[in-house]
């Protein structure tokens, strides 16, 4: 039985691919939002545009994909963040960005919005000015109760956020979270832009993960032409994905350990993820691999020295990481940093849909690459690990396991290239009005969603983008509790959020 | 954990020789100089990193340079936790506005002598958000700069070529 079966729809936009959209009535919006607090379905993005708001589902079970859309006809649609908390801070940014008002919703708090940007509502299309009102964070009190500020300029090199902590003594009694610091308006750049200059701002939504949205771009747009690149590729596509996710798993695995004043493990990593980015700077010309990644395929093949540089790379890893993991699972000074810090509770991780290590490491088996299998995926054999502990050391654990994967996956790719087409030919124009495409990738820290829909000039009209930090920040808030501030640093590492992609 | 450190003793150095110090680099520090400044900071320089809302791959090769190929340290550039700290401010991203009051706050915080270096195409002008409603565009509409650094991102290379044409200036060699 599909998603939509049990909605009540008005009718399905045929132009929407590959999973179906509706637009529903109000009735059927609140049963869509029954079942996200039941738990039959997870919630996997929630986007505005001026005058409706979409929400994307997933069946977990089935793996089956399904979006609503409510048509604000009246400038407002019923609050999904009352009754599921998830949507929070997806919809307090409908509200920032487009005006629309969420009925009747118990925090409309700006998310995004610091008042800063000359306007009010800059999606909205309208010139409406908001009530300009001190940010208040959430109360915490009791007699012992202090508050520490921090950000959003932080004392390492990363990106900027504020964080609130209320404290008793060391223990973290409440974290608040206030982001938005970065918010470059990537949405409205996409809007009106080409193929090429969106594809470009989708691999800088988040530079980590360039590979994995300039992916999912690709794939949302092929989607909505019903085009299909070449099978190399696809392969080519999904090397450059599994090289991103190592690179960033040896980087942070390190990095984690060096939170935890283990300065060794960093050094060794180090090495290692440099190692990674020179061979992708040799097959592929570039460390981050921006911008190869084109709707219709890839730009460029492979460097002919850049497989002898991968196989290099596969033969340093093999012989190096088991003694990084074994230096990992046999220092106890360590390990008491690690084990049973940070956790998050199974339970949040599967209402919020945590996605990446931070679900996989509190019980929530889900990896776009094998629930959706797009492709080459699907003729790739891997593994998803998953554990239950949902502690520091349980997410260290799953990216050690998915480094070994990604080992694998690299080798069975490199088996598998075949000569063959580098890009599909786009139509010049479409002929027959906007189409709509939606694709969702594996980064390295969880799934990222693409939506769009173009003009029948191929002309983005309209792009959402969502990072897996929306659902992963959050969680972070309630690990951290009962632990000491001390330990945020590590906690914070082992989530690694991005700021960029989810303040767009 | 012995056979890890062993090896690394035993083994030769990864760390590679430095590169020249960019050219257009000391070119363009050419024009500020400031000989009082010079004289009193040596060859030795404390960096503040700042992301004004980059994507955050500035910030990964910015990373890299502390790793073994690289070691920022040995030429005397270390990263440091304030802008108190600081002699330099290595800034990325096409400056928010959201970020515009924290960068200048950085700045003021920032004491005298300083020197202020834009990194990535996004700091120099804006880069593909020029014209966002959300970005103010480039570091030197907000904060005077220095020295800009090329790139999307700069490759570690090129950041390393860029601070030691910095620290060359700074120290009067040329």
């Amino acid at each position: 039985m599909g998603i939509l079966d049990s909605i009540s729809h008005i009718h399905t936009v045929s132009s929407h691919r590959p999973w179906p959209r509706a637009v529903v009535t109000e009735a059927g919006w609140q049963a869509a939002i029954d079942r996200l607090v039941e738990g039959s379905l997870t919630l996997l993005g929630f986007w505005g545009e001026p005058a409706a708001v979409h929400m994307a589902m997933l069946d977990g079970g089935s793996a089956e994909i399904a979006v609503v859309t409510y048509e604000c006809t009246a400038g407002a649609f019923p609050s999904v963040a009352s009754r599921h908390r998830p949507a929070l801070r997806l919809e307090r940014t409908i509200h920032d960005l487009f005006g629309l008002v969420p009925g009747v919703a118990d925090d409309l708090r700006p998310w995004l919005d610091h008042y800063v940007w000359g306007k009010s509502y800059p999606l909205s299309g309208r010139n409406a000015s908001r009530d300009v009102r001190p940010y208040q964070f959430l109360p915490a009190e009791g007699e012992a109760l202090h508050q520490v500020a921090v950000g959003p300029v932080h004392a390492g090199t990363i990106e900027p956020g504020h964080f609130r902590f209320t404290a008793n003594g060391e223990h973290v009694v409440r974290l608040e979270q206030w982001l938005g610091y970065t918010h470059k308006g990537i949405e409205s750049l996409m809007q009106g832009a080409s193929l090429e200059a969106a594809a470009k701002l989708a691999n800088r939504t988040s530079g980590d993960s360039a590979v994995a949205y300039a992916f999912a771009f690709a794939c949302a747009v092929e989607a909505a032409l019903q085009i299909e690149a070449p099978r190399r590729a696809t392969l080519l596509r999904a090397l450059m994905a599994e090289l991103e996710r190592l690179a960033n798993h040896l980087g942070d695995i390190g990095a984690i350990c060096n939170d935890a004043s283990f300065a060794l493990m960093h050094a060794q990593t180090g090495i290692l993820r440099e190692r990674c980015l020179r061979a992708a700077n040799v097959a592929f010309g570039h460390r981050l691999m921006m911008d190869v990644i084109v709707p219709g395929g890839v730009t460029r093949d492979i460097a002919p020295d850049g497989v002898a540089a991968l196989r290099a790379l596969l033969a340093e890893l093999r012989k190096v990481f088991p003694r990084l993991i074994e230096l990992y699972d046999n220092t106890a000074s360590l390990q008491d940093r690690t084990v049973t810090t940070g956790i998050v509770k199974a339970e949040y991780a599967r209402q919020f849909g945590a996605g990446g290590y931070v679900g996989r490491a509190s019980g929530r088996d889900f990896d776009a690459r094998r629930a959706i299998a797009y492709t080459p995926y699907d003729a790739l054999s891997f593994e998803v690990p998953v554990l239950q502990a949902g502690d520091v050391n349980a997410r260290v654990w799953i990216r050690i396991r998915e480094v070994e994967q990604s080992v694998e996956l690299i080798e069975q790719i490199l088996d598998q290239l075949e000569p063959g087409g580098l890009a599909a030919a786009l139509p010049p124009r479409i002929g027959h009005g906007a189409c709509e495409g939606m694709a969702l990738t594996e980064a390295f820290r969880g799934d990222v969603l693409v939506w769009l829909r173009l003009d029948d000039e191929l002309r983005v009209e309209r792009c959402h983008l969502r990072d897996a930090s929306w659902f992963q920040w959050p969680l972070l808030e309630t690990a951290i509790e009962g632990n000491i501030i001390a330990d945020f640093p590590l906690c914070n590492k082992s989530f690694n959020c991005s700021y960029s992609g989810a303040d767009l | 954990m012995r056979k890890t450190l062993l090896e690394s003793l035993t083994h030769g150095s990864l760390t590679e020789p430095a590169p020249a110090p960019d050219e257009s680099a000391l070119a363009e520090l050419a024009t500020k100089v400031n000989r009082a400044a010079q004289a009193r900071l040596g060859r030795s320089l404390a960096i503040r990193e700042v992301d004004a809302g980059s994507c955050n791959g500035c910030e990964l090769e910015i990373h890299a340079l502390s790793n073994a190929f690289y070691d920022i340290e040995r030429f005397g550039l270390r990263f440091v936790a304030s802008p108190r700290h600081a002699d330099v401010l290595l800034v990325t991203g096409p400056v928010t506005k959201n970020m515009r009051q924290a960068l200048e706050r950085t700045y003021n915080a920032t004491p005298d002598p300083k020197w202020v270096v834009a990194v990535g195409g996004c700091a120099i002008d804006g880069g593909i958000f020029r014209g966002s409603y959300a970005c103010v565009g480039g570091v030197s509409e907000t904060i005077p700069v220095d020295l800009h650094i090329k790139g999307c991102p700069p490759s570690p290379t090129d950041l390393l070529k860029g601070l030691l044409a910095l620290l060359e200036h700074v120290s009067g060699k040329r």
